[in-house]
């Protein structure tokens, strides 16, 4: 193909890419560098002050959680996902099926599955009004509004993330190994623990990315299950673009973001492995 | 070990659909609190009457429809440049920040463009409204088309249109004749999941919606900080019906 006609397919893309990919980035990491203007807004001198708050022991706490939380949410993704992924990849020909049926729930409005957590755990919600009509407790159980409920939200939200790369990986599974383990006296748990998850690493490790980033970036989750006790860098993000009015800070909040997800995707780039 | 995943699969089906399914039959309950009270459809005559809960839906079609028009022609023409010449620095750079845009952190990607915008309505008398939204999401819609345009592309047989040029075709008219038939199913399925992604969107969109484009997701959220409401499980549940028919039809479309 001649290079006037490749332009012509490529350029809206690449017109689009810089004005809402590249060019906010660029003014994004500049205003981390300024200083916060009297009425919001952004003024001179260049400092690296936003950065330097950003690991004091004040939000310092925040950053850590948010890795806390991210991280635990995945491994729980890990360990669900991964005998979920088996049984889908072990079905034949209803496999399509039952993936379909991780799917569906992943692409059904993200919003809505977390508000309903939140019918289900309030203290009037299903649960503990089952649990009260069964004379179990007395009072609620506080529920709703705590670090485990984000979590839980998390996992929810996230685990078709983990689902999908670990079936496309175990799917694509020799199961002449498994058959060779078996008949070298391996039993079901040891060929799975010694010939299956060590072959599954490259699905670990895509799903734990895909599931990680938008965890530790996650806004929506921590606002509505988590209440104003658990703050995360997201709502840090978005607190100081919105109510605090302090871009610079929440400039360089974002960019801390940012640089994670960049690490963890040339990581997982180095190895050779391709992530969607 | 067998029957064993078997019992763990369905455990983990019921977490993944129940809390939804509780939610939509909930919405049909005649009691505003957690007690199954009789069936009414009380719940959903109040959504339809809530005149914002109205307006914030044809917003949110009106922003859907128009981002995934435009996201689906750029990133279907897109995923063809690139495939037709993938070494390029150019598609390189290309491929990279559309892979990039789709991990960045949702947040992220919010307050960036709200930055954006607010820089360049400093030379320009403008302001946040539907069509800074509609931008936004053709932004953040456009990897996800040419994901899935991709993926179709690589079952084509390129020989189809070298056919077509050897036959005299102009290169133009190979794509729009023999390769853009080919993607359709593609790109039909591209363009459903766009309209899922833009329907959807809660964070990007409120930070860069102006006071006249509240779209439905943010009408949902104000309603859930609020707390639980019934009529909010049966706006819940139409939404989820909608948009579960849609990404129904894609994945057929998908998997043609």
């Amino acid at each position: 193909m001649t290079a006037p006609v490749r332009r012509v397919f490529l350029t809206p893309a690449i017109l689009l890419m810089i004005t809402t990919f590249a060019v906010p980035m660029i003014i994004v990491g500049v205003y981390s560098f300024m200083s916060r203007g009297a009425y919001g807004g952004v003024t001179p001198p260049f400092t690296l002050e936003n950065y330097t708050r950003l690991f004091d022991p004040l939000y310092g706490v925040i950053l850590l959680r948010s890795f806390w939380i991210a991280g635990i949410s995945t491994a729980l993704c890990v360990l669900l996902g991964f005998p979920l992924a088996l049984f889908i990849a072990q079905s034949g020909s209803r496999k399509n099926l039952y993936l379909s049926l991780v799917i569906l729930p992943f692409w059904t409005s993200f919003l809505i599955r977390t508000y309903a957590w939140m019918f289900l755990l309030r203290d009037t919600g299903l649960i503990n009004t089952i649990l009260q009509s069964l004379h179990l407790i007395g009072a609620p159980l506080p529920m709703l509004y705590n670090d485990g409920a984000v979590i839980l939200g998390l996992v929810y939200g996230y685990l078709p993330f983990m689902v999908l790369p670990l079936f496309a990986t175990l799917e694509r599974l020799d199961p002449s190994l498994l058959e060779a383990a078996a008949d070298l006296g391996a039993r079901p748990l040891e060929t799975l623990w010694r010939v299956t998850i060590p072959l599954a690493a490259p699905g670990v490790r895509a799903g734990a990315i895909l599931t990680f980033v938008p965890c530790l970036g996650t806004y929506l989750t921590s606002d509505l299950l988590g209440g104003s006790k658990t703050i995360l860098v997201g709502n840090l993000v978005q607190n100081q673009f919105t109510t605090s009015r302090d871009w610079p800070f929440g400039a360089a909040a974002s960019l801390v973001l940012m640089a994670v997800a960049i690490l963890l995707m040339f990581a997982a780039r180095r190895k050779g492995e391709d992530l969607l | 070990m067998k029957r064993g995943l078997v019992f763990y699969a369905v455990a983990a089906y019921l977490f993944l659909h129940v809390p939804l399914l509780i939610l939509a039959v909930f919405s049909f309950n005649s009691s505003r609190f957690t007690m199954w009270q009789g069936f009414s459809l009380a719940w959903y005559r109040e959504a339809f009457a809530d005149r914002d809960l109205l307006e914030s839906a044809a917003n949110s079609l009106i922003i859907a429809i128009a981002a995934t028009a435009l996201a689906t022609i750029v990133g279907t023409l897109a995923a063809y440049g690139l495939w037709k010449h993938s070494s390029g620095a150019a598609s390189r750079a290309i491929a990279g920040s559309l892979y990039l845009s789709l991990v960045t952190p949702e947040i992220v990607t919010g307050i960036s463009l709200l930055a954006l915008f607010q820089w360049v309505f400093r030379f320009l008398n403008l302001r946040l409204g539907m069509h800074t939204v509609i931008l936004a999401h053709v932004a953040f819609s456009v990897a996800y088309v040419v994901t899935v345009v991709m993926a179709r592309l690589r079952t084509f047989d390129p020989a189809l249109e070298e056919a077509a040029l050897d036959l005299g075709a102009s290169h133009y008219g190979a794509f729009f004749r023999v390769t853009l038939p080919y993607l359709a199913p593609g790109v039909a399925a591209a363009a459903m999941l766009a309209f899922t992604v833009s329907i959807d969107d809660y964070v990007i969109t409120s930070l860069v919606a102006g006071v006249d484009s509240q779209t439905l997701p943010m009408a949902i959220y104000s309603l859930a900080r609020k707390g639980v409401s019934p009529v909010l499980n049966a706006v819940s549940t139409l939404v989820v019906a909608g948009l579960g028919t849609v990404v129904l039809v894609s994945e057929r479309l998908r998997a043609r």
